[in-house]
C-alpha cells in the first residue's frame, strides 16, 4: 500500500447526543499526492468530514491520523497542512499582505519566511496590484484566491480545500484549479470538495462519493466511470445518489 | 513571540480602522468628562459661590421682623428680594416662579409681638432666678407662641440644600432670638438700652469653624467637581470598552477566520492574550486621554484643573489594574455572547448599572444603605475608591492595596469563567 497521507478508521461522530450520527465506522485512506475529490450532495458530510480531518471538530472516538501522525493527539501535525475553509475565513478589516503576516506567523513561520511567501502568492494568485488594500473592498474572486493564499502560506503537505471555488468567474476558477495543479506537482496532496462536477473531473485524480455519511464509491475517476458505465461525473453522481432534493 | 507580535499587530490594525469603535473609546468619555463636569462644577458653584435668589415676605413688619431678614442678609447665602407684604400665598409662589426664585420666606403677622412676649417673660423669669425681679413674671401660658417662619421651595431643590437653607433660617430666627432676649435683659437690669457696640460684641463673639478636607500624606488638598468626575468618567470609558472588545472577541468567534485559527498549530488562548494587551494599552491611552484634558483643556474651559496625585506610580498601577479588570469583562462576555447584538446590548447595559451602583455616577456615601452590598461587587467601585485614595487622598501604594486586593480577585474570577467558558465550547 502507498503512504498515506490520510488514514481515517472506525471514524463515529456525532453533532450532539441528541442529533443524529453523522459517520458511524467510517474508513478513509488518501495516498499522499494524490488529488483526491470528496463528493456528495447537501448533508452527505463533506463538510463535518473536512473539519473532523483538521481538527476543528472532535471525533467522538475513531482515528484520524495525518501523514501517520493522530490529529487530535500531536499538536505539531497541524504544520503538516493547510486549509480553505468554504467560508472566507480571514480579516476582512486587513489587507492580503497584513493576513498572510499574521496568518504565516500562527503557521510557525518566520518573519523573512513570510515575506518571501507573500510576495510569491500574490503574484502567482494575481492579488500583488491590492496587496496592501483591505479585503473587505475586494470582490468574491479576489476574496477567494486570499482565503487561498492563506491556507499555503506555509507550504503545506496536505491542503484541505472545502469548495474553493464557490461563487467565482470562470477566469478566477481556472486560474485557481491551474495553481492547485501546479502545487500538487510540487507534491502537495490536495483534499477537496465541491458541487462542482466539472471543475472536480478536471482537478481529481482520485474521488470518493459520500452519502448519510458513507463512502457509496470510490476509486480512480477512469475507472469508477467504467464500471458505472457513465461518460462523466455528472452522470455517476446522480445514478449513485439519485435525483430526490438533498435539503439539509 | 513573532506570534503574539503579529496578533498584537492585527488587533490594533482592525482597531484602529474601526472609526466608529474609537470614537466610542475616545470621544464619548472625552464629551461625558466635559459635559459632566462642567454641569456638576456649576451647581457646586451656586451652592458654594453664589448667591440662591429668595423672595421675603414680611406680613409683619415689627423690628424683629426687620432683624430677622437682616440677619438673613448677613448670612450671604441669599439673594434677598422683597415681596408686597399684602399678597397671599398663591401670589407668592407665582412670584417665585415669575423671578426664577427657588425660595420664599413668609414672616407671619405678630412674629415681632410674640418674639418680645417671649422675651420679657425669658428676662422675668432670669431676674427671679436672680433675686432681682421688679413685677412678677407672666404665666407661661399667657405667653405668645412665635408663629412659625414658612419656607416655600421650588421642589428641583436638592434635599441636601433645602437642609441647609432650613438651617441658615433657624441661625438667623436664633439670632433675632437671643437678641430680643438680651436687649430686654439689659433694658430691665439697667432701665437703659442695649448700647450698639455691646450688642454686636456679645452677638458677633462666636468662635469659627475651621474646614480642613483630609488626606493620607497630611496634605490639604480642597475637593473638586474634577478630582471626582475625572477620573470617575475615565474608569466608565475603561469599563464601556467591553462593547468594543467583546463584540470583537464574538466576531471572530462566528466568524471563518476562527475555524482557519483553530487549524493552526497556535492556541487560540495566545489570540485572547493579544487582545487583553492590545486593549489594556487603550484603556491606559483613554487615562493619559483624558487626564491630559483635566490638566490642560480644564483651566481654559473655567473648570477647575485635575490635580494629580504626587505618587505617580501608584497612579500607574491603579490605571494598569482597572484597565485590566476592564478588558477581562469584556473578554468574559465575548466568550458567552453567542451574537454580537447580544455583546453590545448586554455588555453597555450592565457597564451602565455597575457605573451607577459602584458609586461612579453618585459618590458611594451617598448610595442608600440597601444598595451598599451590591455596590462591592461592582468592579467600577473598587476603582474608583482606588482612584479616590489616590486623588482625593494623596495615598501610597500601601493605601490602594485595600482597593486592589478585590480588583485582582474579581479580574482572576472573570478570566477563570472565561477559560472555562472557551473549554466548555470546545474553543481550546
Amino acid at each position: 500500500m502507498e503512504s498515506a497521507a490520510i488514514q481515517i478508521q472506525n471514524l463515529n461522530f456525532q453533532y450532539a447526543e441528541n442529533s443524529g450520527v453523522v459517520f458511524k465506522d467510517f474508513n478513509l485512506h488518501i495516498a499522499a499526492g494524490e488529488r483526491f475529490g470528496l463528493l456528495g450532495p447537501n448533508g452527505a458530510g463533506k463538510t463535518t468530514l473536512m473539519n473532523l480531518m483538521t481538527g476543528v471538530l472532535q471525533a467522538k472516538s475513531g482515528s484520524i491520523k495525518l501523514l501517520g501522525k493522530e490529529i487530535s493527539e500531536d499538536k505539531d501535525v497541524k504544520k503538516l497542512f493547510g486549509f480553505a475553509p468554504q467560508h472566507h475565513s480571514f480579516y476582512q478589516e486587513l489587507s492580503p499582505t497584513e493576513n498572510l503576516e499574521f496568518f504565516g506567523a500562527w503557521a510557525g513561520l518566520n518573519k523573512k519566511k513570510i515575506k518571501e511567501r507573500t510576495k510569491e502568492l500574490l503574484e502567482v494568485l494575481g492579488l500583488s496590484h491590492v496587496a496592501d488594500k483591505p479585503v473587505s473592498k475586494f470582490s468574491g474572486g479576489m476574496k477567494n484566491r486570499v482565503n487561498l493564499a492563506i491556507g499555503v502560506v506555509h507550504r503545506p503537505q496536505i491542503l484541505f480545500l472545502d469548495e474553493p471555488t464557490t461563487g467565482v468567474d470562470v477566469q478566477t476558477r481556472h486560474a485557481i484549479v491551474d495553481y492547485l495543479k501546479e502545487l500538487n506537482k510540487a507534491g502537495t496532496t490536495l483534499i477537496y470538495t465541491s458541487h462542482h462536477l466539472t471543475e472536480a473531473e478536471s482537478l481529481c485524480t482520485k474521488v470518493a462519493l459520500i452519502d448519510e455519511g458513507k463512502i457509496i464509491a470510490q476509486n480512480d475517476l477512469q475507472t469508477l466511470l467504467e464500471e458505472h458505465k457513465q461518460d462523466g461525473l455528472e452522470g455517476l453522481f446522480l445514478n449513485l445518489t439519485g435525483r430526490s432534493y438533498r435539503d439539509s | 513571540m513573532y506570534k503574539l507580535y503579529t496578533a498584537i499587530l492585527k488587533e490594533l490594525r482592525i482597531m484602529l480602522r474601526d472609526k466608529a469603535a474609537l470614537a466610542v473609546m475616545f470621544l464619548m468619555p472625552v464629551l461625558l468628562v466635559v459635559v459632566i463636569t462642567s454641569i456638576q462644577n456649576s451647581s457646586l458653584k451656586m451652592i458654594n459661590d453664589n448667591t440662591v435668589p429668595m423672595l421675603v415676605c414680611n406680613r409683619d413688619g415689627g423690628e424683629s421682623s426687620l432683624q430677622f431678614i437682616d440677619a438673613l442678609k448677613k448670612i450671604g447665602m441669599f439673594d434677598l428680594q422683597k415681596a408686597d407684604s399684602s399678597i397671599t400665598d398663591k401670589q407668592l409662589t407665582d412670584s417665585m416662579h415669575a423671578k426664577d426664585a427657588l425660595i420664599a420666606v413668609v414672616v407671619p403677622q405678630g412674629f415681632s409681638s410674640a418674639l418680645k412676649s417671649k422675651s420679657q417673660n425669658i428676662t422675668g423669669k432670669a431676674l427671679t432666678e436672680f433675686g432681682m425681679a421688679v413685677n412678677t413674671p407672666q404665666d407661661s401660658s399667657s405667653v405668645k407662641e412665635t408663629p412659625p417662619v414658612s419656607m416655600f421651595y421650588n421642589p428641583v431643590l436638592q434635599e441636601s440644600f433645602r437642609l441647609s437653607v432650613n438651617g441658615a433660617l433657624k441661625s438667623a430666627q436664633q439670632f433675632t432670638e437671643n437678641r430680643a432676649v438680651l436687649q430686654a435683659l439689659y433694658q430691665a437690669m439697667s432701665n437703659k438700652k442695649l448700647p450698639d457696640s455691646l450688642e454686636q460684641q456679645i452677638l458677633n463673639n462666636k468662635s469659627s469653624i475651621d474646614q480642613i478636607p483630609t488626606a493620607k500624606d497630611g496634605s490639604r488638598k480642597i475637593p473638586n467637581a474634577t478630582q471626582h468626575n475625572v477620573p470617575a468618567w475615565t474608569i466608565f470609558a475603561m469599563f464601556f470598552i467591553v462593547v468594543s472588545l467583546s463584540t470583537n472577541v464574538v466576531k471572530e468567534k462566528i466568524s471563518g477566520s476562527f475555524i482557519r485559527l483553530k487549524t493552526l498549530p497556535t492556541s487560540f488562548i495566545l489570540n485572547l492574550a493579544a487582545k487583553q494587551i492590545t486593549y489594556i494599552v487603550v484603556t491606559l491611552a483613554q487615562v493619559l486621554v483624558i487626564f491630559s484634558l483635566g490638566i490642560f483643556l480644564f483651566p481654559h474651559i473655567a473648570l477647575p484643573k485635575l490635580v494629580l496625585p504626587e505618587n505617580l506610580g501608584s497612579l500607574f498601577l491603579v490605571s494598569l489594574a482597572c484597565g485590566w479588570c476592564a478588558v477581562s469583562y469584556g473578554v468574559l462576555i465575548g466568550v458567552y455572547a453567542k451574537s454580537m447584538e447580544q455583546a453590545i446590548g448586554f455588555g453597555a447595559v450592565s457597564v451602565v448599572i455597575l457605573a451607577a451602583i459602584g458609586g461612579i455616577v453618585v459618590p458611594s456615601f451617598a448610595m442608600p444603605e440597601s444598595l451598599h452590598l451590591l455596590m462591592k461587587i461592582s468592579p467600577l467601585h473598587w476603582c474608583m475608591e482606588a482612584y479616590n485614595t489616590l486623588f482625593l487622598e494623596n495615598g501610597y501604594v500601601k493605601n490602594v492595596l485595600i482597593s486592589l486586593l478585590p480588583i485582582f480577585v474579581i479580574i482572576v474570577a472573570m478570566q477563570l469563567a472565561a477559560i472555562l467558558g472557551l473549554k466548555k465550547q470546545r474553543l481550546i
